[in-house]
């Protein structure tokens, strides 16, 4: 029989999620200029670590299915990353036609 | 007698109570450990499909709490819990509903106000064409993750009719797991979505 998680434990998660949600919230109403991006893009990544944590049971769960979890996020970090490498050098060398 | 089922227990005559398990795996805990693998190698590509694209408060809300109900419907199919399984399983197909319906007085105020691209698009402020390109961006972003509720609501509504007969019972509950797992990652994707889209595009 696999573990069955507490339900308090459920109930924390959802309570910290509408927290951060709040937070979120709150921040958008202050100019930070370009750290609102930033720190908007940070409390979702905290908010998707708590989620896969608690509700997708990451936490307790097998070696294999963590590595299986990173894999998305490396391969969309691949994505990026050579996007970007492309857009930002444009036009760093001189092309002679 | 299914040739397809062995029993989960060493030899003998399946037990009605005991788990099925199908002929590639060794043991239950083998068939477990294979289909939450298989679920999250399938997020990991939908992490791919999201996330090239990326370049809205109350349904986040929404969202999350289904969330809540999710995990605890996945606990109640691992404690055998039949009937709060199902309602659980409504529960959050009907928060999907709620979600699905605000998203859609959203759209139709947006194409009541002409912020759908196209040849009806109109744009007062200043650079039209980077709002155009945004709201092609929104669009394409929030209309895939509708999408994706879409199909989690009617997951939810086939897997409560399932478990009303009792097919989650005596420990196969696998596949509320592997449901529950999508559920949460649509969850997720909007969790990005809401800051992005919501609170930097209506600035």
């Amino acid at each position: 029989m696999e573990e069955v998680v507490q339900p308090k434990v459920y109930l924390r998660t959802c309570i910290v999620l509408l927290a951060l949600l709040a937070l979120t919230w709150a921040i958008a109403y202050v100019d930070l200029g370009p750290f609102n991006l930033i720190v908007a893009l940070a409390v979702a990544i905290a908010k998707a670590i708590v989620i896969a944590l608690f509700f997708m049971h990451i936490k307790g769960s097998s070696r294999l299915l963590h590595f299986a979890a990173v894999a998305g996020i490396i391969w969309l970090l691949f994505l990026i990353s050579l996007t970007l490498g492309d857009y930002i050098t444009r036009g760093w060398v001189p092309l002679n036609h | 007698m299914s040739t397809l089922t062995l029993p989960a227990s060493e030899g003998g005559a399946r037990s009605p109570s005991a788990p099925f398990l199908a002929q590639q795996f060794d043991d239950i805990e083998q068939q477990r450990d294979a289909a939450k693998l298989g679920m999250w190698i399938f997020l990991a590509t939908e992490v791919l499909f999201f996330g090239g694209l990326f370049l809205g408060g109350t349904n986040t809300a929404v969202l999350l709490i289904s969330s809540l109900l999710m995990a605890f419907a996945v606990r109640a199919a691992k404690l055998d819990q039949r009937r709060i399984l199902t309602w659980l399983l409504i529960g959050t197909a009907l928060l999907g509903c709620v979600f699905m319906s605000i998203k859609g007085v959203e759209y139709h105020k947006d194409y009541v106000d002409h912020l759908v691209p196209g040849r009806h698009f109109e744009w007062r402020g200043a650079d039209p064409q980077n709002a155009q390109l945004f709201f092609w961006i929104y669009f394409a972003m929030t209309g895939l993750h509708a999408i994706h509720v879409t199909v989690g609501i009617g997951i939810m509504l086939v897997l409560a009719l399932l478990a009303s007969l009792g097919k989650f019972s005596h420990g196969n509950h696998n596949t509320v797991e592997i449901a529950g797992l999508y559920w949460h990652f649509v969850d997720i994707v909007w969790v990005f979505l809401f800051p992005l889209l919501y609170l930097v595009g209506h600035r």
